[in-house]
């Protein structure tokens, strides 16, 4: 087994957890933001488009890089409106402590 | 990878924990927001120092183009609206992990010189990504209502047709295992799950909605963890998993909150497909009341206090700085004002906070569905404005109610019930509610901003 693999799946597993954890605690209140905010972060496959279109040199055919470009808009997509959107509603939020 | 890129990227997920932390809270939610934007500038400043890193052009067109898309969308969206956005946002996700992972396919000679971790997490990623973007597309279009928010399905016929989707998709993901390098291969496998996808959200009925969003979303998580193993990329692994993770706890929630288990939403079919829909309440006297604005403004003046339910209804009419507009002035009259919120009112857990806050309701006047419900019975008059399955009282009586179980708001324990409604038309679910027919219950039947408007007048002018 790939050493670096299991280092990575020990962080997954990890990971995993420090998510539960964090999470378990939330008001209702709060569900809507929240699922927004944790939608925003998963638009990190971002970075996977740029590092496949971006070590995939001159040798990628046309057509992966189209796909690869329409995958870094899609990713693009999902990081800034995701955080736009979350940022609104908290700002809803903010100021009603009275 | 060199060790700055990987030192900023263990900066970047810890920014995302941290950040998260702060969405706990709604002191801290904003700040924890950027904390986690700044955290996906520096892994993505990180990427682009990977030594070796060539397609600038490219790489810039695409984040210009995302960035042109998603900013006036998530700037414009109504508050309304935000469940469908949410759909979209993490659909495209989704559809991205697709997307690379098939490019990776396409690129290499299929994934005959990659090391077998890979080969699961890139497939994993395949149908996984492919089932995320094709069910989130559907369901915007539910929420959006270009598609009719009913289930639409085959019935029983339904589960065994998916299984046998997901089945095949999985069969010639093995074959690719096994060293099967066509391209066509991974394009079954993009299409299969596709149709999965959209068979498996297609007969989810409009009430279920939020609970298969939240999924889709810890879904597209969790391929992008498998992304993130297959490319070595620990900034993907966590912000992934933790997405993956806090998705599944937020599906949980919901799905506790309508008393329902995520295989049997999953499974489909609520409200209609199958159900005898409201058969018990055949025979019973079913007269409405209706109400004028001025007799409702009457009956709320002289009340001590009126607990406001809000519904989607309310959402739509874009009424909420109507009813925040209302209830000051019955403030101003001395009484006393909440607002009863269920988990699940609205197409979103949450979302009538977000639309209440949003015209300024004091947070501590939002009241969860456990804190409030002992209250209706002191109360004198209950408001309810566009909540419709959240009140039905059939939840708690009727075992042949496709709802029974499901914990609502006691409203019809309160002394008396105005309900703004548009028409007699039954709610997203598609069940008759006896609550309408109570004998203490009157309608005010039209557009609930308009209502809540005349309401309004009425209050001041007596």
């Amino acid at each position: 087994m790939d050493a670096g693999f299991l280092a990575n799946l020990a962080i997954l597993v990890l990971a995993g957890f420090v998510g539960f954890a964090v999470i378990s605690k939330v008001p209702n209140t709060l569900h809507t933001p929240l699922m927004s905010g944790t939608n925003a972060i998963h638009g990190i496959v971002l970075l996977g488009g740029i590092i496949v279109l971006g070590l995939g040199g001159a040798e990628l055919s046309p057509l992966s890089k189209v796909l690869l470009v329409i995958a870094i808009v899609f990713g693009t997509i999902n990081v800034v409106g995701g955080f736009l959107v979350t940022d609104r509603m908290l700002g809803m939020f903010k100021g009603k402590r009275s | 990878m060199t060790t700055l890129v990987t030192v900023l990227y263990i900066v970047a997920f810890g920014m995302f924990i941290y950040g998260l932390m702060g969405l706990t809270g709604p002191q801290t939610a904003v700040r924890g927001n950027l904390i986690a934007a700044a955290g996906m500038a520096v892994a993505l400043i990180a990427t682009l120092l990977i030594p070796g890193m060539s397609n600038w052009v490219l790489i810039l067109i695409g984040v210009a183009i995302g960035t042109l898309l998603g900013v006036p969308s998530a700037r414009r969206v109504e508050m309304t609206a935000i469940p469908q956005m949410v759909a979209l946002f993490n659909g495209v996700g989704g559809g991205a992990v697709a997307l690379i992972a098939w490019v990776e396919f396409r690129d290499g000679d299929g994934y005959l010189a990659e090391p077998m971790y890979f080969v699961v997490a890139s497939l994993f990623s395949v149908i996984v990504g492919s089932v995320s973007f094709w069910g989130s597309l559907i369901a915007f279009g539910k929420l959006q209502e270009i598609l009719p928010g009913r289930p639409i399905g085959l019935g029983r016929a339904q589960s065994a047709l998916n299984g046998v989707l997901l089945l095949a998709a999985v069969v010639l993901a093995v074959v690719i295992g096994a060293g099967g390098t066509s391209e066509l291969l991974i394009i079954g496998v993009l299409v299969l799950a596709a149709a999965l996808g959209v068979m498996v959200v297609l007969p989810i009925g409009g009430a279920d909605m939020p609970v298969v969003i939240s999924l889709l979303n810890a879904f597209t998580g969790l391929s992008a963890a498998a992304t993130g193993l297959a490319l070595d990329n620990t900034a993907m692994i966590v912000a992934g998993m933790i997405v993956g993770a806090s998705g599944t706890i937020l599906t949980n929630l919901m799905a506790t909150a309508m008393n329902r288990s995520i295989p049997a939403i999953v499974a489909g079919g609520f409200g209609g497909g199958g159900v005898a829909v409201g058969s018990s309440d055949d025979g019973v006297d079913r007269t409405v009341v209706s109400t004028s604005a001025a007799d409702a403004a009457i009956q709320l003046a002289y009340a001590n206090q009126v607990i406001v339910v809000p519904g989607y209804g309310m959402a739509v009419a874009q009424a909420q700085h109507a009813v925040k507009d209302m209830a000051k002035v019955l403030e101003g009259k001395g009484v006393e004002v909440k607002y009863a919120i269920h988990p699940v009112a609205g197409r979103m857990p949450g979302h009538m906070n977000v639309l209440l806050a949003e015209a300024d309701v004091p947070y501590e006047q939002l009241k969860e569905m456990d804190d409030i419900n002992d209250e209706f019975g002191r109360t004198d008059v209950t408001l309810v404005i566009g909540a419709n399955d959240v009140t039905n009282p059939a939840a708690r009586s009727d075992p042949n109610s496709p709802i029974f179980g499901m914990p609502i708001l006691d409203v019809d324990q309160s002394h008396a019930v105005i309900v703004l409604k548009r028409s007699m038309k039954s709610g997203f679910a598609g069940i008759d509610n006896p609550l309408f027919y109570d004998k203490k219950t009157s309608m005010l039947f039209g557009d609930a901003k308009a209502s809540v408007a005349a309401v309004t007048e009425e209050l001041k002018s007596l």
